[in-house]
């Protein structure tokens, strides 16, 4: 027993490090695997008060490219509305393939990074506004991310630019549909997968979310197609799109909501059990 | 005694403040950024309680990885960092260290130089390596350790020549 103590003594620094190696190797292990959130994440209330007074000051120097984009937003919605044909007639829900229904909440992004192979996005609303884990998070121009984790009044995005992301999109012009992942190269640029080479696909097509995922509304823009690759060994294709959005640049934010997500959930979940 | 921890605990607070609000938001080229809070680490008394600054460096690197969403990179690369500083001191300074007073913050010879050097190298490397992840990156974790490695030191040797404690 004595020999146990003195052991410990002698060895007492060692075995500290050895113990927080341990948990920090746990913990960024986990960080990478896939399915699961992280741990230790900057949707707290220290960090997304820190991020949150420092966006204050930054929000200034942006400002007027933050204006120029509502301007357009706002024209686009004003050209749809006014080419309507009766603009109190109330629009009547497609009885083929139904109108999904989503609310929309407004958020600001406070902290984004794009330098690393995994990037997240860190926004100043949370479980208080309804905000939950898997909602899209898009702007005017095209996709941004998923919802990762919430606190209280903060949540992180997992950000398009993020080599664990992978969000259903098709082209706009046809239904071939494929996974939209990062290689982690460009901030410019995103890469479709698993396109099959049926597909005639033409430099400067735009590609849009797929209706196949519960987290996004189908035909929300993504970008155009830059690139076109034929994965070795296989009949797909890989595309480099071009994002309508610069990532390196983002001010307010829309998550949507999708009202029957619960239904859609839980019915995949019980065909899963069966 | 106690005028030595109040420090340690201001150093360790500064810099985390400086890192999150002004470096973490400096990339040159899309890739190279500076950590110059790793200065914690390297600028420890070095007679001082070594298992205060291993767990010290742990809560260092952990608030770090909250900042900046990265799981648990930098804990990781700031705990090994803490552990292997005494053997990088021998390396450097030669067998006899712990007998002299090494003071870092005072003017820059060839042995500080070289502390620094292998230290910032040591950290970059585990911290990029980590966040790949892939033996893939490879290239692109050396590239990285090595640019933001000189940026880090160029950073790191500025703030110490700034916070030197006047002499009479």
């Amino acid at each position: 027993m004595q020999q146990i103590f003195n052991f410990i003594i002698r060895n007492s620094n060692r075995l500290l490090f050895l113990l927080l190696l341990g948990i920090s190797l746990a913990l960024t292990i986990q960080s990478h695997s896939y399915h699961r959130s992280r741990v230790i994440s900057s949707a707290n209330f220290l960090s997304g008060g820190v991020y949150e007074r420092i966006n204050r000051v930054n929000e200034y120097l942006n400002l007027r490219t933050q204006n120029d984009e509502l301007v357009l937003e706002n024209a686009r919605l004003k050209s749809l509305l006014f080419n309507k044909e009766d603009t109190t007639k109330i629009p009547l829900a497609d009885s083929i393939k139904g109108v999904k229904p989503a609310d929309i909440i407004v958020s600001k992004v406070i902290h984004n990074s794009y330098n690393t192979h995994e990037n997240y996005i860190t926004l100043n609303s949370g479980a208080k506004e309804g905000m939950k884990q898997d909602m899209g998070v898009i702007n005017s121009l095209g996709i941004i991310g998923v919802v990762d984790n919430t606190s209280k009044n903060y949540s992180t995005v997992v950000s398009i630019l993020n080599m664990k992301s992978h969000i259903n999109a098709k082209l706009k012009k046809s239904n071939h549909f494929g996974s939209l992942t990062w290689s982690g190269k460009s901030t410019g640029f995103v890469q479709l997968e698993d396109v099959p080479r049926l597909a005639s696909i033409r430099k400067g097509d735009t590609i849009v979310t797929g209706g196949q995922s519960v987290i996004f509304p189908e035909g929300i823009n993504i970008g155009t197609v830059e690139k076109i690759y034929v994965k070795t060994g296989t009949s797909y294709y890989v595309i480099d799109v071009k994002l309508f959005n610069d990532m390196t640049n983002l001010g307010h934010v829309y998550v949507i909501k999708s009202k029957d997500r619960e239904e859609l959930i839980n019915l995949e979940k019980k065909e899963n059990d069966e | 005694m106690n005028s030595a921890l109040l420090v340690n605990i201001f150093r360790f607070i500064v810099l985390l403040a400086i890192q999150i609000v002004i470096f973490n938001n400096m990339n040159f080229l899309g890739y190279i950024s500076p950590f110059p809070y790793l200065l914690y680490i390297i600028l420890y008394p070095v007679n001082s309680n070594r298992s205060g600054l291993i767990i010290s460096s742990f809560l260092l690197g952990l608030t770090m990885d909250m900042f900046c969403n990265s799981g648990g990179i930098h804990a990781t690369a700031c705990v090994i960092l803490a552990y292997y500083r005494p053997y990088i001191f021998k390396f450097s300074f030669g067998l006899s260290y712990e007998y002299q007073t090494i003071k870092l913050n005072e003017s820059l010879t060839p042995e500080r130089f070289s502390f620094i050097l292998v230290s910032v190298i040591l950290h970059h490397i585990i911290l990029f390596t980590f966040e790949a992840f892939q033996f893939k990156f490879i290239g692109d974790v050396l590239l990285r350790t090595l640019f933001s490695s000189i940026f880090t030191i160029i950073v790191s040797i500025i703030i110490i020549y700034l916070i030197k404690p006047n002499k009479r």
